[in-house]
């Protein structure tokens, strides 16, 4: 079973500090004090609120509902009270506020009413909504919405599913325990994968770091006997784990930049997300919680099954920090983001909460200028030019950033891992990308308001046509009639009327007088109602109406304070 | 001699010919300045600029007899890309013209809101909803904070609210490290 293997370009042997969390099997994380569920946990449209305040809640019920087809739903974690639904501090470097759903559990962690999904007699459409409902999503760090990646292309049917559990960044082992303990659930994940994108074959890659992964997994696809799925040790090299460096790995197929790899028959999830497949379809639940790592400056790195909303620092106590901690950081040591407090919650996102210490991670030196060595396009996996896309985004020309690739830069860190002038390349690429989106966002709105406001000038033009046709309209009527009336004048023999008339029509004067002269007409004949000479029956109608009148206006007032007591 | 003269002279006429041509044939619609200059305006249509528009004081900088340094929502970066695209000098905004601002957008106090249509007529981007004596409200999204809602509202009930970053439209900042003292 010698499977032949390619290689990427570039990459490098970082130490990887995996040996410290694997050696302890996964446990659960308890139930926090209070679960704070940021709405927002996916790639696409925020969801919207579906519970308020002193709700009730069961595990597993839905609490964000998509927006949209391009969002993921949210789920409560454990059963309880919604105490809020409020701004929390978000897990993101940016330390600002999302709406969250807070609850407060009720320590019973009942789970709603839930059954398996019957998709093998449900259309591929049905399918992905049910996947979207369930809150799937990419477990690997990118949290895309799953279900839009489930579809066979364009072909009707892929030629390889990639099952990415390379996982190749240090201190992460959350992807390797989950394949060791629970690889049956991850085989039949990758096989309901497989049916729904009519895959030919699928392979699951790992790296050769984790022979044990690598011996569950094969046992795994053997006990099963599931047909088309390979397991596949690749070489240890960071980023194995890019989705297409992965694939370049094993098929051998680059995928140019600016292109997707579905264009080429081929799609790549995560290990973690095929289990979130396998359980949200074939049980029936909802993904309300992931394994995470919790590694770096602790006494005892390790797993933990953690619920979302969960704060990080309860998960961190359970390893005991060392005091001189002074930094946490979601994800690994090359791509993680620092968070900005201990007290934010796990998310979908979070595969990994590295403690960090001025020792472990000793502050970078001073940046030094840019040599044009090519040390760091050397080691882009992407096979990018990093210098020159840090030149340009230094200088802020983000058109020629872009020219050079920017946006297929996967921020592995590579570069800067490699640069001898240890210039913070990333934090650059992340700074261009941000304003050139900011820019386009900018522009975007601009162009609204130019096309509203053109739209609205059009249509006061238009209004303002169709006012002044209108009118003439109206008058060019009256003219008319007035012609006819004199003509009718004439008719009656006064033969001298008919030059009369004729001004008339044309006079304004006159068209004045005859305006007046309706007006008069009218008025006389809306004549005010007679109320001096009248009736002996009238009279005592009114009195009777008047009577009734004040016997309302007593039972009103008696009823009022009646109300308000 | 004569024939080189010759050549290049029927050479000059057949280009000629052919550049009149083409400069007929491929006509651009409407003025490209223009458009290139409206492009980098911001399209507040706020009037701040002392031109009823964006377009109009982009055809008034095409047309040479506008500054480049009045109009307050675009900034300071407008007026740099201005100064790029048109080859001028950079100059500070112009103070009589406003100050830059934080994006806002109006917001309508709904309790106070009488109903009147004012605003609705003021909008140049169709942001307000609402009907004769009913509750108007502004669409954030489409709002550009040009204010021109403010004053003709009769009982003051709408203000601006400083748009507040988020985590989607949050940047990185420009990697800029702490200088450290030598020890
Ligand atoms: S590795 Fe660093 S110094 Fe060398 S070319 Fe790249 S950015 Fe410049
Ligand atoms: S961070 Fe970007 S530019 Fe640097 S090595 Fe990775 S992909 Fe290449
Ligand atoms: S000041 Fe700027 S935004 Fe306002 S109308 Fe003039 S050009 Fe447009
Ligand atoms: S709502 Fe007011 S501030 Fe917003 S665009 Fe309309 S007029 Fe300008």
């Amino acid at each position: 079973m010698l499977k032949k293997l390619f290689t990427f370009n570039g990459g490098v042997k970082p130490d990887y500090h995996k040996g410290e969390s694997n050696h302890l099997p996964i446990a659960e994380a308890p139930l926090p004090a209070e679960l704070v569920i940021p709405l927002h946990q996916s790639i696409g449209g925020v969801p919207h609120p579906l519970v308020h305040a002193g709700d009730a809640v069961k595990k597993g019920q839905l609490i964000g509902g998509p927006d949209g087809n391009v969002s993921s739903a949210v789920h409560a974690s454990t059963s309880g009270l919604v105490k809020a639904v409020e701004m929390r501090l978000m897990p993101h470097t940016s330390g600002l506020s999302a709406p969250c759903v807070v609850i407060d559990p009720d320590g019973r962690d009942e789970w709603i009413e839930h059954a398996p999904v019957p998709w093998r007699s449900m259309s591929p459409g049905e399918i992905r909504d049910a996947l979207r409902d369930a809150g799937v999503v990419g477990l690997g760090g990118a949290v895309f919405p799953s279900h839009l990646k489930v579809n066979p292309g364009k072909a009707g049917h892929l030629d390889t599913l990639v099952i990415n559990g390379a996982e190749c960044e240090p201190f992460i082992t959350c992807d390797d325990m989950q394949m060791r303990e629970r690889p049956e659930g991850i085989v039949k994940g990758a096989a309901i994968l497989r049916d729904l994108t009519q895959a030919k074959q699928v392979l699951i890659g790992i790296e050769d770091n984790k022979p044990e992964a690598v011996a569950a997994m094969q046992a795994a696809v053997e006990r099963l006997k599931t047909e088309r799925i390979e397991v596949v040790a690749v070489p240890t090299r960071y980023p194995a784990g890019g989705a297409k460096q992965l694939i370049r790995v094993l098929t051998g197929i680059e995928v140019p930049h600016g292109k997707r790899s579905t264009d080429y028959g081929l799609q790549c999830f995560n290990t973690g997300t095929a289990y979130a497949v396998w359980e949200a379809l074939e049980l029936g639940r909802p993904l309300i919680s992931r394994i995470v790592t919790v590694a770096g400056n602790v006494a005892t790195a390790r797993n933990f099954e953690v619920r979302f909303g969960t704060p990080m620092q309860d998960v961190i106590a359970l390893c005991q920090p060392r005091p001189d901690s002074d930094r946490v950081i979601m994800g690994g040591p090359m791509m993680g983001y620092r968070m900005p407090a201990a007290t934010v919650p796990v998310v979908k996102a979070t595969n990994c909460i590295l403690v960090g210490s001025k020792a472990l991670f000793p502050p970078p030196p001073p940046e030094m200028p840019c040599i044009r060595c090519g040390e760091c396009a050397k080691a882009c996996p992407v096979d990018l030019q990093p210098f020159e896309m840090y030149w340009f985004s230094k200088a802020k020309i983000f058109g020629k950033a872009q020219e050079y690739s920017l946006f297929d830069c996967i921020e592995c860190g590579c570069c800067a891992y490699v640069c001898p002038s240890r210039i913070p390349l990333v934090d650059y690429y992340r700074y261009a990308k941000s304003e050139i989106w900011a820019r386009e966002n900018e522009k975007t709105a601009a162009d609204t308001a130019r096309s509203r406001y053109e739209f609205r000038l059009a249509r006061e033009e238009r209004e303002k046509t169709e006012k002044a046709a209108r009118l003439a309209a109206k008058a060019a009527e009256t003219k008319a009639k007035l012609a006819a009336q004199a003509a009718a004048n004439s008719d009656s023999g006064n033969s001298e009327k008919v030059g009369a008339g004729e001004t008339a029509a044309a006079n304004p004067q006159a068209l004045i007088a005859a305006a007046l002269a309706r007006a008069q007409e009218q008025k006389a004949a809306a004549h005010p109602e007679n109320t001096e000479q009248l009736s002996p029956e009238t009279q005592t109608e009114i009195v009777e109406i008047e009577a009734r009148r004040a016997k309302l206006r007593e039972f009103a007032k008696a009823a009022q304070p009646h109300e308000d007591q | 001699m004569i024939e080189a003269v010759f050549v290049m002279a029927l050479g000059a006429v057949v280009l000629g010919a052919a550049l009149g041509y083409a400069s007929i044939k491929f006509k651009v619609e409407g003025d490209p300045l223009v458009e290139k200059i409206d492009a980098i305006l911001p399209q507040t249509q706020c009037g701040q600029c002392g031109y009823p528009g964006c377009k109009p004081y982009a055809q008034a900088i095409a047309a040479g007899s506008a500054e480049i340094n009045c109009c307050p929502p675009g900034g300071e970066e407008g007026i740099r890309k201005l100064a790029d695209l048109l080859g001028r000098e950079f100059k500070e905004l112009s103070a009589e013209h406003g100050v830059e601002k934080a994006k806002s957008v109006a917001f309508i106090d709904e309790n106070l809101c009488i109903g009147c249509t004012l605003c609705i007529q003021a909008c140049p981007v169709d942001a307000i909803v609402g009907a004769a004596k009913q509750m108007h409200t502004i669409v954030a999204t489409q709002c550009t904070g040009c204010e021109l809602c403010l004053p003709p509202c009769p009982v003051d009930c709408i203000f601006m609210v400083p748009v507040a970053e988020t985590v989607e439209t949050w940047k990185w900042t420009y990697p800029i490290f702490e200088v450290k003292r030598a020890a």
